[in-house]
């Protein structure tokens, strides 16, 4: 046995003596004498292998890196949730400073004021765009964070019956419904007409909640002052899911009426990742904010009356509350709320706005090209930066096909609902330039 | 350098100026009025702080200096594991064919991704003795939900709706209880016997026909292991229960024993803590759970499978509990995880719990003398002590872990599990050499010593931070939970 082999592992042969007899044992093996010998024959890791010395693990990562299509070679068409943005180069370097990555939660204000004040500005950028009171530190994903709000929602108004949007992202639909089994909640969905969120026919007044998405799935805008007023007036609690990014322009769910506003900070120049990890974040009004679930940072002083900050109202949390919780979250995205931070500090508030105007010209000016290309748009309307396209085909088929071309395509809905078997949610952010953009439609032009 | 107190971002903001630029426009730009009704257009452009790349980098800069995290220095945190996290897994994570994929491209262009998940789920299941492995939770506690919704599921499927209770014991970590109670469950406190171990008796007076689960932490939350667990796991079988295990402290058992040997279920690792993850500031995380072959049917979908024609994600799972998070899970910190396990290999992670175990010794032998010591014996990875003696002074664990801070160090957890009063709990990690484990059991010593000789050092601590101690009461009392701008910055 070598062990130079580990550079990790600073034991040396000597410490391993030394620390052995201060114990007063002779071997590791009789700290280890309390767990039955039955166990202790079975815990082989053969199927592990041997190490990989680090030029050998990053030719093995890359190899399996590499057998990807990665966005930065091939131009995405892709959204649904997870969207291709620039991202400042700033960003990366001031998240790789360890301070940040290398802490846990600033459980000891005193050498975690950096961390702390960082998610003390993160919640006030997450209630300039929203226009909600208060807003936490993070939650795992914008999705989970919805289901998280239907468990505030029934909480808070004591009630079982959740209707969500027909409109919001497929997969948020079944992490409510999975989530929806531990406390007992029925889930009920809208429907949809035109391309939005449709409540005529339905009956709110035993609802905890209204959950709609802004932009919803299809990209469209829904009119989120006409669903609070009907979710207010059934005594329900308004939920909106919201891009932040598209609230550098929209008007904010806050201002619209919203309770609760959550949603994804991916967009601030987090990596797509394969889908995680994102940041999903969840904001309040003000008569909330002691039902809000995660990690909360205050502003306070220290003895010598300096500002600084504190995790604070701690009092609703697991560790307190253990077994009265309303939520279980511990870990969160910290990180990526900080990343969030970094590129909204960066773009700053013209920039937001502009980068958002951008996003909608770019989609705006797609839509039109497949327009002029004889493609169908379905339930067109006020959208951000995705919308439906009909190709009158296998939707499947022209993603396949522009693949061939170099192209990620948008995101088939066959998969989710087969009558949109020929239809496909097209996203294109501020990265699409025109030249890609005509060779989409030319690409799918040229299969008629 | 004088102390000063930190400026916010938005406090440094001027109008006019710009961090970054964005790209030259390609297309044509059009009115937004023409694209969107008047109404949907924001009136107020959101207050965002107006600010050059520099200010950016000195603001973020400025802040990281201001924070202590493993590479600052020592951080023996109990029940959290925070050891070294390798550089290396930081620019594997960010290699572009991992970085920059999106979720719902099509499945022959994401061949690696699903590949280095499929090896990674099998190695986990080699690692916890477990039949199969999903990555989906995204942490932790959201693991040990996963785990009890599988736990209900099964339940449900034999009908047996009885089993409304979970079992806990009383040196659980907070998640436990409000994980059940979020799955719908009740909550039953097991105690712990003089051994500091679950008590058996307790248990079995407990246990029953509406025992759905018992969840568990082995080494428990004390560093201590659960020397009866084979007959713990045949108390809870035999009443038709399910053993959970909660891999907090999973860093003390790797290739010494496994979960699955030991009778347990359902399996949640957290792999910030044991595979290096890292923690980010409070995260992100990973989850992942494991389970032995009856509850495989009720797993989240998908799962990521190997076929003939390559690796896939498999959504026909009539049983399954569905989604809990969108995708396939914290995917980055899994690539991470998937890094460390390939570098250390079987022989690196066995030395991993075993230097783990000697360290954590070593460091109690030190100290045991100077401290309360509630259960005397061999730890695993972690130990607790008492500060009881130095209360008596006048000098609370407290006043312990802040004077810990002038010497540099991050002190261990506190007052935490709860079953021992003053408590201190203290996990070295196996990354930390003796030279550091010395330097921070003299400090321990030396501040027992002040306790007795000079207890108003300790009990004014910290002396040498940023900020001294803060007033935690008025952040309660009257919570200031954003920058609220002050008047003269919002005329315009």
């Amino acid at each position: 046995m070598n062990r130079m082999e580990f550079r990790y592992l600073p034991m040396t042969e000597q410490d391993e003596r030394d620390m052995l007899q201060t114990i007063g044992v002779d071997s590791i093996e009789s700290l280890l004498a309390d767990i039955p010998e039955s166990l202790r024959e079975k815990a082989s890791l053969a199927a592990i292998g041997s190490p990989l010395p680090e030029v050998d693990l990053v030719r093995h990562m890359t190899k399996l890196a590499d057998k990807n299509k990665h966005t930065k070679s091939y131009p995405s068409f892709l959204g649904a949730g997870m969207y291709d943005h620039l991202s400042p180069t700033v960003m990366n370097h001031m998240l790789l400073r360890s301070e940040f990555y290398t802490a846990y939660t600033p459980y000891q204000p005193e050498i975690s004021q950096g961390e702390l004040q960082a998610m003390f500005e993160f919640q006030t950028m997450i209630c300039e765009l929203t226009g909600m009171d208060v807003a936490n530190s993070s939650m795992y994903d914008g999705i989970t964070a919805l289901a998280e709000a239907t468990y505030l929602a029934s909480a808070q108004t004591k009630k079982k019956r959740v209707v969500v949007s027909g409109a919001v992202h497929p997969e948020a639909k079944d992490v409510i419904r999975t989530y929806a089994d531990g406390p007992g909640l029925s889930v009920e969905y809208t429907n949809v007409t035109n391309g939005v969120t449709d409540v005529t026919d339905l009956d709110l007044t035993d609802a905890s909640c209204l959950v709609v998405q802004y932009p919803n799935f299809y990209g469209r805008i829904e009119d989120l002052e006409q669903l609070a007023k009907q979710a207010h007036d059934a005594g329900a609690l308004f939920v909106v899911s919201s891009n932040p990014l598209a609230l550098g322009i929209l008007e904010s769910p806050g201002a619209l009426g919203a309770d609760i506003t959550v949603g994804d900070a991916q967009p601030f120049g987090i990596p797509q990742s394969f889908g995680g990890p994102s940041c999903g974040y969840f904001a309040v009004k003000k008569s909330l904010m002691r039902k809000l679930p995660g990690r909360l940072v205050g502003q306070t002083v220290d003895e010598d009356g300096k500002r600084g900050f504190v995790l604070t109202l701690q009092a609703r949390e697991q560790h307190i509350r253990r077994d009265k919780a309303t939520s279980n979250i511990c870990s969160n995205q910290a990180l990526n709320a900080l990343a969030a931070s970094i590129t909204m500090s960066a773009l700053g508030k013209y920039g937001i706005r502009d980068m958002a105007v951008r996003n909608i010209q770019t989609a705006h000016y797609m839509k039109e090209a497949l327009k002029a290309a004889g493609f169908t748009i379905v339930d067109e309307g006020p959208m951000f930066n995705e919308f439906v396209v009909d190709f009158g085909r296998d939707a499947e088929e022209v993603s396949r096909h522009l693949l061939e071309h170099g192209m990620i395509g948008g995101l088939p809905l066959g998969t989710y609902e087969e009558e949109r078997q020929s239809q496909m949610l097209v996203c294109a952010t501020e990265l699409r330039t025109k030249e890609e953009i005509d060779q989409f439609v030319e690409v799918v032009g040229g299969m008629k | 350098m004088m102390q000063h107190e930190q400026t916010l971002i938005f406090e440094v903001s001027r109008e006019g100026r710009t961090g970054y630029n964005l790209p030259t426009p390609t297309v044509p730009e059009v009115d937004l009025e023409s694209l969107l009704p008047a109404t949907m257009i924001r009136k107020e452009v959101a207050e965002l702080p107006e600010v050059s790349e520099l200010d950016v980098v000195r603001h973020y800069t400025a802040l990281s200096t201001r924070n202590h995290g493993v590479d600052s220095g020592f951080y023996p945190l109990g029940s959290c594991t925070m050891k070294y996290n390798p550089k290396v897994n930081e620019d594997m994570a960010r290699l572009p064919g991992f970085a920059h994929i999106h979720p719902l491209q099509p499945v022959e262009t994401i061949q690696g991704a699903l590949e280095l998940m499929v090896d990674l789920q099998e190695q986990l299941a080699e690692i916890t003795g477990m039949d199969e492995v999903t990555l989906q939770p995204a942490a932790g506690a959201h693991g040990e939900w996963t785990g009890l919704m599988l736990i209900k599921a099964f339940h449900e499927r034999n009908g047996d709706t009885a089993r409304t209770k979970v079992l806990v014991p009383d040196s659980a970590h907070g998640t436990n209880p409000a994980s059940a109670v979020v799955a719908g469950f009740e909550t039953v406190t097991v105690k712990s016997d003089e051994r500091g171990l679950v008590d058996l008796d307790d248990l079995k007076s407990k246990v029953g026909a509406d025992t759905a689960a018992l969840m568990l932490t082995n080494p428990n939350t004390l560093g201590l292991f659960e020397a009866d667990i084979l007959e713990i796991s045949k108390v809870v079988h035999e009443a038709g229960g399910k053993l959970y295990y909660d891999g907090a402290n999973s860093n003390a058992i790797l290739g010494i024993a496994r979960p699955g040997d030991m009778g347990f279920d359902v399996v949640h690792l957290n792999l910030h803590k044991t595979f290096t993850g890292p923690h980010g500031g409070g995260g992100p995380g990973s989850g992942p759970v494991g389970v032995k072959r009856d509850l495989i049917p009720f797993l989240p979908t998908p799962i990521v499978t190997k076929t003939d024609k390559g690796f896939g994600l498999d959504y026909d799972r009539p049983h399954s509990i569905g989604r809990i998070k969108p995708f396939y899970g914290n995917f980055g910190i899994n690539v991470r995880a998937y890094s460390y396990i390939k570098t250390m290999g079987a022989e690196g992670l066995t030395r991993v719990s075993r230097e783990a175990v000697l360290n954590a010794n070593y460091m109690f032998a030190r100290l045991k003398d100077a401290f309360d010591v509630p259960y005397d014996t061999y730890c695993k990875h972690e130990f607790v002590l008492s500060g009881k003696r130095q209360k008596a002074l006048g000098v609370r664990t407290l006043d312990i872990a802040k004077r810990l801070l002038d010497f540099g160090y991050h002190p261990p957890t506190i007052y935490f599990p709860l079953n021992v009063e003053e408590c201190i709990m203290v996990e070295p990690t196996e990354t930390e050499s003796k030279e550091t484990l010395d330097a921070f059991c003299d400090a321990m010593l030396q501040i027992a010593k002040e306790a007795e000789e000079n207890p108003e050092i300790v009990q004014t601590a910290p002396h040498t931070t940023v900020v001294k101690r803060m007033d935690e009461t008025l952040a309660a009392r009257k919570p200031v939970l954003k920058y609220e701008r002050r008047e003269a910055s919002s005329v315009k």
